[in-house]
């Protein structure tokens, strides 16, 4: 029973260890954020220092970290907000209405959540660059219509969780067909929306490869985009803290979403671990 | 009940209603841009111009392509030790959590702890390990050097990301650690869909731990294991924000790092060395290896059951 306890112990130390390695990098990059450039080249320590004003002053030199941020939730909030209202209306279309077309559309969606995504890119920026769409918000936003993993998921979860009677008696109350679509249904599918929303939003604003081609000037970085030229600039390895404080600055509003919803955020993987 | 057949089809013509707008952007934003770089891959064109239909001289070229090749051989080497550590360390702590007999708590906890690191966007980790891992002033050398000289001993600072030798295997740890605690929850899931009786049945038999393990909960998660395979490997064929930006084109080590996907970016989109039609055929020739790839993992799967 004592060499149960203890082996319990071990392991409990073990789990602690390992949850310790996912977040020092973290305690590193916040600490580091305070301390100056000479400090943290040449000691290692878990205490702050002072230099957090002069590390924010030098980061601002290089750029905007906020215009950044801004340019993020422009592209981050439409497309999630299209992404889930859109394949919401597309799932429930094709749980609940039998048409021509719909087997294709649904075998086509089956199809394109498996081709992965660099057979568009070329073509994408092609088409973009002939619509005159380079530079444009458009290109990250309304392709969020169509996401066909969304669309996969609502469709089960319409299928499993609503039943035709309830809309039917709407029919019989005379409601309109959207109607009975924003009142009934948007209302029980919500849980797997907020799922898919908050999957959607953290995907968006952690999107690097595409905005990357389609956007090249610097007032219309994203985030992820604007991280990127630090790397270009040799001179920041002087000013690490500063480089440090912009991660921070960059990290900051992702951990704040995720302490709300990581219910939502973890049974989403789980789902999609358990759908096949 | 014929008005009434009459009524029910009319409301399915709602049906074209709600998936239009999807159906729009679908065929503008998903399958044109598929077709066209399938036709850009059988085409010569560079930057701009004429394109001339070249027919397969494109693949020909992919596939006697020796730069290629080496790309592909990276981005294997890389994913494999990154899918090795990975999964065995999803693996290890889903055996732990789903243990009889030690009944560990605190999964919601730890769970959501060791997900952390997958929520940050690839160019903020790269970013934060570039600097961590700098080899004169970077904070991890620092740290190995003031444990070394605890023991009196002395370091000479390791360059992680410009050696040949500890490059990818640095990038390949630093993918894990994002990535396992995403197969963890996946693994987690599938032991926790197991029905409870299956358990308790095994318990009143008088199986052991290790019997319930190997005959219940495996046997059940091998669906799981095998979609978290199959997605690791399509995502890890494709991996490119990491090396991408903890490489440096300068350094002794790029050779070693330069996965397809920067490879198939270099031609399709670097000033200078664009040359579309060649980068389409890479883009259509990853995807044949993927594909060929996930039905031989298919199969091995299937025949083991």
């Amino acid at each position: 029973m004592v060499g149960y306890k203890i082996k319990k112990g071990i392991l409990y130390v073990l789990l602690v260890i390992l949850a310790i390695s996912c977040l020092l990098p973290f305690m590193l990059m916040v600490v580091n954020s305070t301390r100056s450039g000479a400090e943290i080249s040449t000691s290692f320590t878990l205490m702050p220092s002072n230099h957090l004003v002069e590390n924010w002053e030098i980061m601002s030199g290089y750029f905007n970290l906020f215009r950044g941020m801004l340019n993020s939730l422009l592209v981050a909030v439409p497309a999630t907000l299209l992404g889930a209202y859109f394949s919401a209306l597309t799932a429930y279309g094709l749980a609940m209405y039998k048409f021509k077309g719909n087997k294709v559309i649904f075998m086509a969606i089956l199809i394109f959540m498996m081709i992965p995504g660099q057979l568009s890119l070329i073509g994408f920026y092609q088409l973009c660059t002939k619509l005159h769409l380079v530079n444009s918000y458009i290109p990250l936003i309304i392709p969020a219509i169509a996401s066909p993993g969304t669309v996969f998921f609502l469709r089960q979860y319409i299928l499993s969780s609503l039943s035709n009677s309830l809309v039917e008696a709407a029919r019989i109350d005379g409601a309109h067909e959207l109607y009975s679509f924003h009142k009934i249904v948007m209302p029980i599918i919500s849980p797997a929306l907020a799922t898919m929303g908050i999957m959607g939003f953290i995907g968006n604003w952690n999107s690097y490869l595409l905005p990357m081609i389609i956007l090249n000037k610097n007032e219309k970085f994203t985030l992820p985009v604007m991280m990127a030229t630090l790397r270009a600039s040799l001179d920041m390895v002087r000013n690490q803290g500063a480089t440090y404080l912009a991660v921070t600055i960059s990290v900051v509003p992702i951990l704040f979403v995720f302490c709300f919803f990581s219910k939502y955020i973890i049974s989403s993987i789980s789902a999609g671990a358990v759908k096949e | 009940m014929f008005k009434n057949r009459r009524k029910l089809t009319a409301y399915n013509n709602w049906g074209y209603f709600f998936v239009a707008p999807f159906v729009i952007v679908f065929l503008i934003f998903s399958v044109y841009p598929v077709l066209r770089t399938l036709y850009l891959s059988f085409t010569d064109l560079k930057v701009m111009g004429d394109a001339k239909f070249i027919w397969f001289a494109n693949y020909k070229r992919v596939f006697t392509d020796k730069f290629f090749w080496k790309a592909l051989g990276n981005t294997l080497r890389i994913w494999g030790v990154n899918i090795v550590l990975q999964l065995g360390l999803a693996f290890l702590l889903m055996m732990v959590f789903s243990d009889v007999k030690y009944k560990m708590s605190g999964l919601p906890v730890f769970r959501v702890l060791y997900y952390l690191p997958n929520l940050i966007a690839a160019t903020s980790v790269a970013f934060l390990f570039n600097t961590l891992l700098d080899w004169r002033y970077g904070t991890f050398n620092i740290m190995i050097s003031q444990i070394y000289k605890l023991f009196g001993a002395r370091y000479s600072p390791v360059d992680w990301l410009g050696n040949v030798s500890t490059a990818g295997h640095t990038i390949a740890v630093i993918q894990s650690w994002m990535w396992f605690g995403n197969s963890f929850i996946m693994l987690m899931a599938g032991v926790q869909g197991i029905s409870k009786d299956y358990f308790e049945a095994a318990a009143i038999d008088g199986a052991g731990r290790w019997t319930i393990f190997g005959k219940i909960t495996l046997p059940l998660i091998r669906p799981i294991m095998m979609y978290v395979a199959i997605t690791s490997l399509i995502g890890g064929l494709q991996m490119f924000d990491l090396p991408f930006l903890m490489s440096n084109a300068a350094s002794a080590s790029y050779g070693s790092i330069q996965t397809v996907m920067m490879y198939l970016y270099k031609f399709a989109f670097t000033a200078g060395t664009i040359q579309t039609g060649f980068a389409s055929a890479i883009a259509y020739a990853l995807f044949l290896i993927i594909l060929s790839a996930s039905l031989i993992q298919l199969k091995i799967f299937n025949r083991k059951e």
